[in-house]
C-alpha cells in the first residue's frame, strides 16, 4: 500500500486514490490551514496559507526534503511522500502569509457578520502573529451592495481567495463574478448591470472564508456564536440537500448546507436557503380547532384528541370504504406510517392516498453552459418535484395497500360524492387544494385537517389539528434517489402547535413519548423496503434504502 | 495566540512555622486591631442622605451609552457586552446604518434598540470591559429608584441621557478615546510595533509569546 507520512503520523492510500497534501493531512487528523482551496473547486494555490515542506522517503530509508515550502493544495502525494507541517520554516511562512493577508484587512470584527466563524480570526489565533507591523494607511475600498439580490460585498475585507469567482464559473456556470484591477487594487466585482442572482448564488456567502460576501437576509440579525444548529434536510425539492438549521431562542435565522456526498455535495440552492419564511408566518395554526355551528372554535388538545379519535372510529365503523386519508409527500415516513397504521387498524377497507405532488418546470441542472445545452457533468440539480419525501410516503402506502393512489384519483372520488370521511395530513406550505376540492369537502360527514397554515380547506374541517413545519419535528425523509436521512427538531412550533408525529402517536393510543428513532426501527421491522432504517440513528449522511450493501448495525442500540 | 507554557508562573503557598500553625499570633494580632478601633474615638458612619459618600473612581453604578463626536450613539451593536454579561440583562437589536444618510457616514451597523435591565444587572463591569469601542461605561450613579420593574429597563434613549447627565460632572470622565472600532481600526495611528490596543512596545503583551517569530 502506498504510504504517506505527515509529521509523526502516516496514512495509507487506497489504490488509484489521488489526494493533495491538505486532504492527506486531514485524514491523518492534522490541519493544514488554507483559504483558497475548496474540495469542490479547482486549485489555484493563490492564498499561500497552506505552505508546507514536502519531501520524499527513499527506498533505502533516507528522507530528502528540499529547503523550501510548497503549496499543499497543489502538491499531490504519492508513495513515500513526507509532509512536514510544524517545522520552523512552515510556521514562519504561515505567520508571514497571515501578516500579508491582514495588511489591508480593516479588522472591523465587531461589526462583521462573519466574526465567530471567520477563517482569518481562527487562523490568526492559531498560526498568526497577533500584531501588525504595517506603518502605512490601509487600502479602503467601497462596499458593493449591488452584487446580488441576496448578497452584499464588503470589499475591504476580501483576501482575494477567488473561491466565489471560481464557484460561479465552475459550479453554477453563470460566471457573474470576476476580479477587476490588479495588484493591491484587486477587487471582486460583477460585470456592469449583471448582478449575481443565479439560483446557487447564496453559496458564495458560505464559500467566503472571511466576511467579505455576506447574506443580505441574515445581515446583522444575530452574532453567530449565539446560533444553535440541528442537522436537517431541506424540504424544498426531492434532491434532499443536507442542511443545518440555525436558531436562537426558537427563532430560525438561517439554513446552511452540510457536506453529504450521497445527497447533494457541498452546496444548496437559494430556493431552499431562503424558502423557509412560512415557518414564522402569521398564518400558522397555533392551536387545535373544532367545528361549532358554521365556524371553527379554538379548542385545546385535551378536548380535541379524544373527540377526533371517537369521530374517526365512528365514521370508519359506519362506512369504512367511504373513508380516505390524504398523506402529503411533505410528511415524514414515521408520520405516514403512524397514520396508515391507525386507519388500517380500524378497518383494512380505508383508502390511503398520496397528497398533491407539486412539480415546477423541469429539473434545473448546473453548471449552466453558455449555449444553454445541458452540462456535460452535472454538479448540482434543483429538481422539479417540490417535495422532500414522495418516495418515503409511497413506500408506506405500497406496504399497507399494495399500490399508491394518486391525489387526482382521490380528488375525483371526493367530487363524485363517493367519500364520507377524510383525514388530510398535510405539511406542504403551498399545497394546492382547488376551490372545487374545498367545495366538495363541505359535504363530508367528517373532515380532519392536520396542517401548519390556515387554509380554505381547514375552514371547512370538523377538526383542525395544528401541526409542525419540517424544522420543528423529527423524522425521516427519503429523497429522489432512495436516500433516507433523518431530520431533527431545530425550533419549537408557535403557540400550542405540536409535532405531527406526536399527534399521530397519541391518536394511536401509544404510551410514552414519540421518538422518531424508535418508530423508524419499528417500520424497518415491518416494511421490507425500509429495512436499512433498523439502525435507528441514520448518521449525518443517511442510508440508501435500495443499496445492495449490507447495513451495519451499531454495536449499541440507543435505549 | 494560545497561552504559552512559559508564560504561566506556578506559585506555591508558603509553609508555616510552629507558632504560625497554632494561629495564636494571628488571633492576637486581629484582637489588637479591633481593640484599637474601640478606643480611638473616630466616627465611621455617614449622615446619609444629607452627606453623600465619596466614591472611588472605579465605582460601578448605572450604565451609560457614550456618544461620538458627531453625536451619534458610539455603540456599533457588536453585542460583545450581551455576550459577556453573566446576568443576561442586555438585549440589542442591530440594524444596518442607512448608506445615503450623511449622519451615518462611515458606519455600517448601529443598535436599533438597546435595552438594559438595571434590576437584573449585577454591576460587574464585564460589559464595559468587553466593549471594543468604549461605548458602554458604568457611572457613579448608585441611587437608582423606580416604581415599576419596566421603568428600570433602560432603553437606548435613557442610557444616552445618562451620558449627557454624567459626562461633565467630573466623576465620570469619558475614560478612553478610542476610535470608531477600537484602536485596531485607526489605520493612521497604528503603533509601529505592538498589538492593536495601545500597549507600549516594551510591554509583555507586545512580545510574541512563542519563539519562531521574524523580528524586524
Amino acid at each position: 500500500m502506498p504510504t504517506v507520512y505527515i509529521d509523526d503520523k502516516s496514512i495509507e492510500l487506497a489504490p488509484g486514490e489521488k489526494l493533495n497534501c491538505i486532504q492527506a493531512a486531514e485524514r491523518a487528523g492534522i490541519e493544514i490551514p488554507s483559504y483558497c482551496y475548496h474540495p469542490a473547486l479547482s486549485v489555484v494555490a493563490s492564498c499561500r496559507m497552506c505552505l508546507v515542506e514536502v519531501g520524499e522517503k527513499k527506498p533505502d530509508g533516507t528522507v530528502s526534503i528540499p529547503p523550501k515550502v510548497f503549496p499543499g493544495c497543489q502538491t499531490p502525494v504519492k508513495d513515500g511522500t513526507v509532509i512536514v507541517t510544524n517545522s520552523k520554516r512552515v510556521l514562519d511562512a504561515q505567520k508571514a502569509t497571515l501578516e500579508y493577508l491582514l495588511l489591508n484587512h480593516p479588522l472591523d470584527c465587531p461589526v462583521c457578520d462573519q466574526a465567530g466563524e471567520c477563517g482569518l480570526q481562527d487562523f490568526s489565533y492559531k498560526y498568526g502573529r497577533g500584531y501588525s507591523r504595517l506603518n502605512e494607511p490601509k487600502n479602503i475600498k467601497p462596499d458593493k451592495d449591488y452584487i446580488g439580490e441576496q448578497i452584499t460585498l464588503f470589499t475591504d475585507r476580501c483576501i482575494m481567495c477567488t473561491r466565489c469567482v471560481r464557484f460561479t464559473r465552475e459550479y453554477s456556470g453563470t460566471g457573474e463574478l470576476q476580479i477587476i484591477n490588479r495588484g493591491s487594487h484587486e477587487e471582486i466585482d460583477i460585470f456592469p448591470g449583471q448582478p449575481c442572482n443565479n439560483k446557487l448564488a447564496g453559496n458564495v456567502v458560505d464559500l467566503c472564508p472571511v466576511g467579505a460576501l455576506c447574506s443580505k437576509d441574515f445581515l446583522y440579525e444575530q452574532r453567530v456564536w449565539w446560533l444553535k444548529g440541528k442537522d436537517s434536510v431541506c424540504p424544498g425539492c426531492s434532491t434532499g440537500c443536507s442542511i443545518r438549521v440555525d436558531q436562537n431562542n426558537d427563532v430560525l435565522y438561517r439554513l446552511k448546507p452540510r457536506y453529504n456526498p450521497q445527497a447533494q455535495g457541498h452546496f444548496m440552492c437559494d430556493e431552499g436557503r431562503f424558502g423557509w419564511k412560512y415557518i414564522s408566518s402569521e398564518k400558522r395554526l397555533r392551536q387545535p380547532y373544532q367545528k361549532q355551528g358554521a365556524g371553527l372554535a379554538p379548542s385545546n388538545w385535551n378536548a380535541v384528541m379524544p373527540a377526533v379519535k371517537t369521530a374517526i372510529g365512528t365514521q370508519v365503523k359506519a362506512a369504512p370504504t367511504k373513508f380516505a386519508a390524504i398523506i402529503s409527500p411533505w410528511t415524514t415516513v414515521e408520520e405516514a406510517y403512524l397514520l396508515a397504521k391507525l386507519l388500517k387498524g380500524l378497518s383494512p377497507d380505508v383508502t390511503l392516498a398520496l397528497g398533491p405532488v407539486r412539480t415546477v418546470g423541469g429539473d434545473d441542472q448546473y453548471p449552466k453552459t453558455v449555449t444553454g445545452a445541458p452540462p456535460k457533468e452535472v454538479k448540482f440539480t434543483i429538481r422539479a418535484e417540490k417535495c422532500p419525501n414522495r418516495r418515503g410516503v409511497e413506500g408506506v402506502l405500497e406496504h399497507f395497500q399494495g399500490s399508491v393512489i394518486s391525489f387526482e384519483t382521490i380528488a375525483s372520488q371526493l367530487q363524485s360524492g363517493a367519500l364520507e370521511g377524510l383525514y388530510v395530513l398535510n405539511a406542504d406550505p403551498e399545497a394546492m387544494f382547488t376551490a372545487d376540492f374545498v367545495q366538495a369537502a363541505k359535504g363530508l360527514k367528517l373532515l380532519v385537517v392536520q396542517d401548519l397554515l390556515e387554509s380554505p380547506l381547514a375552514n371547512e374541517a370538523h377538526f383542525v389539528l395544528a401541526g409542525a413545519a419540517w424544522a420543528e419535528k423529527e423524522g425521516t425523509f427519503v429523497n429522489h434517489n432512495g436516500l433516507a436521512q433523518s431530520i431533527f427538531r431545530g425550533v419549537r412550533g408557535p403557540g400550542e402547535a405540536r409535532p405531527d408525529g406526536r399527534i399521530l402517536w397519541e391518536l394511536n393510543d401509544r404510551k410514552g413519548l414519540f421518538r422518531a428513532s424508535t418508530v423508524r426501527q419499528e417500520i424497518a421491522d415491518e416494511i421490507v423496503a425500509f429495512a436499512p432504517l433498523i439502525l435507528g440513528d441514520l448518521g449525518e449522511h443517511g442510508v440508501m434504502l435500495n443499496s445492495s450493501e449490507p447495513v451495519v448495525a451499531p454495536a449499541l442500540q440507543p435505549a | 495566540m494560545p497561552i504559552c507554557a512559559d508564560d504561566v508562573e506556578w506559585v506555591e503557598e508558603p509553609s508555616m512555622n510552629f507558632w504560625e500553625s497554632t494561629f495564636l499570633p494571628a488571633i492576637f494580632g486581629g484582637l489588637q486591631i479591633t481593640g484599637s478601633h474601640v478606643v480611638d474615638g473616630k466616627t465611621v458612619t455617614h449622615q446619609y442622605p444629607e452627606e453623600k459618600p465619596v466614591l472611588p473612581l472605579h465605582y460601578r453604578g448605572v450604565h451609560r451609552l457614550n456618544k461620538d463626536e458627531a453625536g451619534r450613539v458610539k455603540c456599533v451593536a457588536c453585542m460583545m457586552c450581551a455576550t459577556a454579561c453573566p446576568a443576561h440583562c442586555i438585549s440589542i437589536v442591530a440594524t444596518e446604518a442607512p448608506k445615503d444618510d450623511p449622519l451615518w457616514n462611515g458606519r455600517d451597523k448601529f443598535p436599533l434598540s438597546f435595552e438594559l435591565d438595571e434590576l437584573k444587572c449585577i454591576y460587574c463591569g464585564m460589559c464595559e470591559e468587553a466593549c471594543p469601542c468604549d461605548a458602554i461605561e458604568l457611572t457613579h450613579i448608585y441611587d437608582l429608584v423606580g416604581t415599576t420593574r419596566a421603568e428600570l429597563v433602560f432603553d437606548k434613549n435613557k442610557l444616552l441621557s445618562v451620558y449627557d447627565e454624567t459626562k461633565d460632572c467630573g466623576l465620570d470622565p469619558v475614560r478612553t478615546k478610542r476610535g470608531a472600532l477600537s484602536g485596531c481600526s485607526e489605520f493612521a495611528t497604528l503603533p509601529t510595533l505592538g498589538p492593536a490596543t495601545s500597549v507600549k512596545a516594551d510591554d509583555r503583551a507586545a512580545k510574541a509569546p512563542s519563539p519562531g517569530v521574524i523580528h524586524d
